[in-house]
């Protein structure tokens, strides 16, 4: 039976198309995947269907009348729920105040109702617990709580299993069947093929704000759905034979960290090096400890004492510096947030390249040599072809695909000795995302130590040499990428090191 | 929970792609008539005659010598500081406290003046003012070592420095520094010719403090457009994450920015002791470090903007004073005119970076 | 000696109650997300709006109420300017504030000079008789034992209803509060608006109460004191009390050294708030875990409804 039709939807944001007289059928009792790269128009659909937006035209018929969705309290009330991707928690508050938010019911009936939840659909979490203890499986769970407790028929999941270690995406789908055998549809939101045509029933490609096809995932390779969704065969990466690594460039020793703020994952006995040539990735779901890292790694937060010595760029001791002098000595980054952190948005690309270019050339005695910023700026943007209007083109007015290779190419063009890149391609169109994978390859082969945290395994898998694993502020150990076992590092995820080697890590102890 | 509100027509934000400095430029604009018209109801409210008001503000003061050299006078110290605060407000530091910066730097001066009160050095003035901005720097200063060493908030403790500095010349001119042959009066002795600067026109008030409000003009635009410092400042106030990861350092630039503010105000309340004044009394700036704030925002933080700015301000201070004495217009009345004017500004800043669009019932449109 | 000293005693809960309104206020307003640095200018127009009216109607509740709504329509300006266009708070703030201040010059002037009788001091449950205590607890004016009412209901409400949950998600994040569903600006303006409401309470308590007349400069920077009383207090209602008490104290302390015969300039005395505030200030502020643990995460943040 139909829930919810959607008839030639359409939806702008100033000049860009988002939704191109998109429509869509959804039926009860089925897991509908919605197709579709980044910028294809999936999450703008799903805004319009749970009413965070309007479309400028079109038509949607919930249950077979046509309604107008002006608001989400709206969609709730009809009985559409969605879990977003970005999850709308406080902090601050515990379980059931959180949820308390949404539901106006007692904390006690809650807490009761939780529970309930909880034990029968594989989705266990402590009511009592402050949301910032939790990690992002079980927060995922209040997510999705929340809005069973809502009692939807129609469920949106955004990109779920982006945020789940692999081997716990089994017991998500076993809810999800749970729920659409209960007679509930699901739309779910993925680009993971594989697990698609595991899971769903039906699938809808997007792609640059159309419907191209709709179709039974599992009737179709996974190839044929990549080719729906991107409009050509997907891109592969080319690994040249990379010569044998050189010195050690990158070396953290045994780093512990006390944290003295909130909500910060203490680092425990973490050790790493990146060799010249080489890439070594890190993977791990995302809250590990990998943004303390990284921060200590490029600069922004600073070590003393004798901490200090335990980050070293080559001979070095780096961990008292700050970015600008790591970036002296040799060591770039490509920070995780594009806008706000690895480039000011309201600024031009100009200034943005001056914002960690290299100083010698483009600043003298204090003064800003306009020209020679402007034409460094122009180097990036031909050399990494950033789409733009120019160098005068304020950031923000970039695709996120674009932006990235901007500054994945200004951190390159310092000529660092050591590059570190967090998620790479986080939120970026395939073509651009291949593009940048084949530049780290590229200059890793000429001699760069890389060092890559990714939530994307896949990718991990596709370019790096070695890979760690990020689990509660440790670091295992390193294992060879190339014929590696996914499964393995997929339990090392959940803090199961000793997957990895095969032996039990010496210093497992504590929990 | 309730559902969305009526359908009422929204506004929607759209960013504009031609974010032009003319829009900025029309938002003060926009900024002066709104409060000019809201003036003159309000003049109208209270009885007086909003033709003859707008004639003492804005015609009188420019009819004579003495009012263009008071509005000269008077842009230069306004000028001065809000050059020096908007240094710091770029950066995100909110120096409250320039008025107390002044004071401190006024009674820095006038020590010296006093102390040295039979000389006749041509180093007596010069040194005067380096002493001024010292002061003014010391104080801001310790606001400064307060946020950076121990987090506090410099809203606070520049305001609540400001009172200090406020006390601290109430009791100077009362007791320690008093003119023993002053008949009891709260100020300080009048101060030597050579501790006083030179008149710039003949028969007007305005004086040196106006080159050095235009000469930290010139030196704040050079150092805020074109220098990798001012750069520095600029990325911390747009994006602080970002400027953490460029290896800006936050310390450096809350140093910078309040100590560009004491400085500046420093110098201007040598300009106000060692200018109209000539000693050290009770009342040394009728409001110059709050006003130079407004001045500051009206000129978009931009340092050609705060010239226009600083004047519009100048003239509105004499404009009030030629209208308290011709249409008998209470003080009050400019205080609330400058305020409405930043009111405004702010109120309008929105658009220059915006488009607004109204949108009308929202939802489906029958295909 | 111990007159003097017990007429300290008793003025301290009339000194600390102004400060107590407005911090209290501010709390509420900072607690959703926005930091309104008007209140010396909304206490202000309290002050003289309250004066006036009182001494036209005779009528404290009018001229209370009337001070309340004067700074209350100050506060909905500054809430249109910083929630619809979305100006930054700190200047706004000492727009609003400096506006304030304008128009309760223009407003008090005319009454520069009169006094209103002094709220009455009440005598609750008859024991304003009992030595010492008595007169301190029971012997208060209305508006001090009003104050100690409305500390307890934000405690309350923030403690334990859903309404200082939902005004607290709000400041916290309210990006997130939006997708559940809230209003953000509307709870914004609320608070905003019950936050000037109280400023304005405190402001014409100090001009028909504390000191039964109206001069310019009569808030004296408390406006300012308030909100650094809500920082130390950790953004804690009870804990804001006890610090809007200490001030409240030591703003009598100029009369205690005197009443000691100590010869202490009294500009010194004049400055010891401002001194204390600062000093305090820094102390709180050292720990930084601890400030970023209490304070509202979204204060002072534009917030963009469509964002």
């Amino acid at each position: 039976m139909t829930l919810l039709a959607l008839e030639g939807i359409t939806k702008s944001y100033g000049p860009t198309l988002a939704n191109d007289a998109v429509s869509l059928t959804v039926h009860r009792g089925h897991i509908h995947a919605l197709l579709g790269e980044n910028g294809a128009g999936k999450s703008t659909l799903v805004k319009i269907i749970y009413g965070v937006t309007q479309p400028d035209a079109g038509v949607i018929r919930w249950r077979g009348d046509a309604i107008a969705v002006r608001s989400p309290a709206q969609a709730r009330a009809l009985g559409i729920g969605m879990v977003f991707q970005h999850f709308s928690l406080f902090e601050t508050m515990t379980v059931v105040e959180n949820i308390s938010l949404a539901i106006p019911l007692s904390q006690r009936e809650l807490t009761r109702m939780i529970a309930d939840i909880g034990s029968r659909l594989h989705l266990e979490v402590d009511p009592e617990a402050p949301v910032h203890s939790l990690s992002v499986g079980e927060r995922q769970r209040v997510e999705i709580i929340r809005c069973l407790l809502q009692n939807p028929e129609l469920i949106i999941m955004d990109e779920p299993t982006a945020v789940l270690p692999p081997n716990l995406v089994p017991s998500l789908f076993v809810t999800l069947r749970q729920l659409a055998n209960e007679g509930r549809a699901i739309i779910f939101i993925s680009h993971k093929l594989e697990e698609l045509r595991a899971l769903c029933h039906i699938a809808t490609v997007m792609r640059q704000g159309k419907v191209v096809a709709t179709t039974d995932p599992q009737a179709v390779s996974a190839d044929a759905l990549a080719r729906l969704m991107i409009g050509r065969s997907m891109p592969h990466v080319e690994r040249s034979g990379s010569p044998p690594p050189g010195e050690g460039q990158l070396v953290v020793e045994d780093l512990s960290t006390v944290p003295t703020e909130p909500h910060v994952m203490p680092l425990d006995h973490v050790t790493l090096t990146a060799k010249a040539g080489e890439i070594v990735g890190i993977a791990g779901v995302s809250g590990n400890g990998q943004e303390e890292l990284l921060r200590i790694l490029s600069g922004e937060v600073q070590l003393t004492g004798l901490l200090a010595q335990r980050v070293r760029l080559g001979s070095t001791a780096i961990g008292e510096l700050d970015a600008f002098a790591r970036r002296q000595l040799g060591l770039a980054n490509v920070p995780a947030e594009r806008l706000g952190r690895g480039a000011v948005g309201s600024l031009s690309l100009a200034l943005n390249a001056l914002l960690t270019g290299p100083r010698d050339r483009l600043v003298t005695h204090g003064f800003i040599r306009s020209a020679a910023v402007k034409k460094f700026a122009g180097s990036i943007i031909a050399k990494y072809d950033v789409r733009c209007s120019g160098a005068e083109a304020e950031a923000d007015s970039l695709s996120g695909g674009n932006l990235q290779k901007f500054i994945v190419g200004r951190e390159i063009e310092l000529s660092p000795k050591v590059l570190i890149v967090a998620q790479p391609t986080w939120g970026v169109d395939v073509g651009a995302s291949a593009a940048i994978r084949q530049k780290l390859l590229d200059i890793a082969a000429r001699g760069m130590a890389i060092l890559v945290v990714s939530e994307d395994l896949d990718e991990l898998l596709a370019i790096t040499d070695r890979i760690h694993v990020m689990f509660r502020g440790r670091l295992s150990s390193s294992i060879a990428t190339r014929g590696t076992d996914v499964e393995a590092i997929g339990l090392a995820m959940t803090g199961a090191f000793e997957a990895l080697t095969g032996q039990t890590e010496p210093r497992l102890a504590h929990a | 929970m309730r559902e969305g509100l009526l359908n009422l027509p929204r506004l929607k934000l759209e960013l504009r792609t031609d974010r032009s400095r003319f829009a900025v430029v029309g938002v003060s604009l926009m900024a002066v008539i709104a409060s000019f018209a809201v003036g003159m109801i309000l003049l109208a409210i209270l009885g007086r005659s909003p033709m003859r008001v707008a004639n003492a503000f804005f015609i009188q003061p420019f009819t004579s010598l003495y009012g263009i050299g008071e509005i000269l006078l008077k842009t230069g110290p306004l000028l001065l500081v809000a050059q020096g605060l908007a240094v710091g407000y770029r950066a995100n530091v909110w120096n409250i406290g320039a008025e107390g910066q002044l004071i401190v730097g006024a009674i820095a001066a006038g020590v010296l003046a006093l102390y040295f009160d039979s000389s006749n050095s041509i180093f007596l003035l010069p040194a005067m003012i380096i002493v001024g901005a010292l002061a003014g720097a010391a104080w801001a200063a310790i606001a400064a070592f307060l946020r950076v060493r121990w987090n506090a908030n410099e809203i606070l403790t520049t305001f609540m420095l400001s009172s200090v500095a406020l006390q601290l010349l109430y009791y100077l001119v009362t007791g320690p520094l008093r003119d023993p042959h002053g008949q009891n009066f709260p100020q300080s002795a009048l101060f030597s010719d050579a501790a006083l600067f030179g008149t710039l026109i003949p028969g007007a008030r305005a004086n040196t403090s106006l080159l050095l409000g235009l000469a930290a003009t010139l030196i704040c635009y050079v150092f805020m457009q074109h220098s990798i410092h001012g750069f520095r400042l600029i990325v911390s106030g747009l994006a602080p994450r970002a400027a953490r990861y460029a290896g800006f350092g936050e310390a450096r630039a809350v140093w910078i920015g309040l100590i560009a503010g004491g400085v500046c105000a420093g110098i201007a309340g040598v300009g106000e002791v060692a200018g109209p004044i000539g000693m050290l009394q009770r009342v040394l700036s009728p409001g110059y470090g709050f006003a130079a704030i407004i001045v500051a925002f009206l000129g978009g933080l931009h340092p050609i903007g705060i010239v226009f700015a600083a004047v519009l301000m100048a003239l509105l201070y004499v404009g009030g004073d030629f209208a308290l004495v011709s249409a008998s217009v209470p003080n009050a009345f400019a205080t609330i005119f400058q305020s409405q004017l930043l009111v405004f500004y702010l109120a309008g800043a929105l658009l220059a970076v915006y488009r607004v669009r109204l949108i009308w019932r929202s939802g489906q449109v029958p295909t | 000696m111990m007159d003097t000293l017990m007429f300290i005693v008793l003025g301290t809960l009339g000194a600390t109650t102004p400060l107590l309104f407005a911090a209290l206020g501010e709390l509420v307003a900072e607690r959703s997300g926005v930091l309104n640095l008007s209140i010396e200018g909304m206490m202000a127009t309290g002050a003289a709006v309250g004066f006036a009216v009182t001494t036209l109607t005779h009528s404290y509740g009018l001229g209370f109420l009337a001070g309340a709504l004067a700074a209350g329509a100050l506060s909905l300006a500054f809430g249109v300017l910083v929630l619809v266009c979305l100006a930054n708070q700190v200047a706004a703030g000492l727009a609003i504030g400096l506006l304030g201040l304008g128009v309760s010059a223009l407003v008090g002037k005319p009454f520069e000079g009169n006094t209103v009788p002094p709220l009455p001091k009440l005598n609750v449950l008859g024991l304003t008789d009992v030595p010492i205590i008595g007169p301190i607890l029971f012997g208060q004016d209305i508006l001090v034992y009003a104050g100690v009412a409305l500390l307890a209901i934000l405690a309350w409400i923030f403690k334990r209803t859903r309404l200082g949950l939902i005004i607290r998600a709000v400041g916290e994040a309210p990006t997130v509060a939006r997708d559940v569903g809230y209003p953000v600006i509307g709870i914004r303006f609320g608070c905003v608006a019950f936050g000037g409401l109280l400023a304005g309470i405190g402001g014409t308590y100090l001009s028909t109460a504390y000191t039964a007349l109206w001069t310019e400069g009569l808030v004296a920077g408390r406006g300012w004191i308030a909100v650094a009383l809500v920082v130390f207090g950790s953004w804690i209602p009870l804990r804001i009390a006890i610090g809007a008490y200490v001030f409240g104290a030591l703003s009598l302390l100029e009369l205690s050294i005197q009443a000691l015969g100590l010869d202490v300039p009294s500009q010194f005395l004049s400055a010891l708030p401002y001194v204390t505030t600062i000093v305090v200030l820094a102390v709180i502020s050292r720990d930084a875990t601890y400030l970023r643990l209490n304070r509202p995460v979204a204060l002072g943040k534009v917030f963009r409804s469509d964002g």
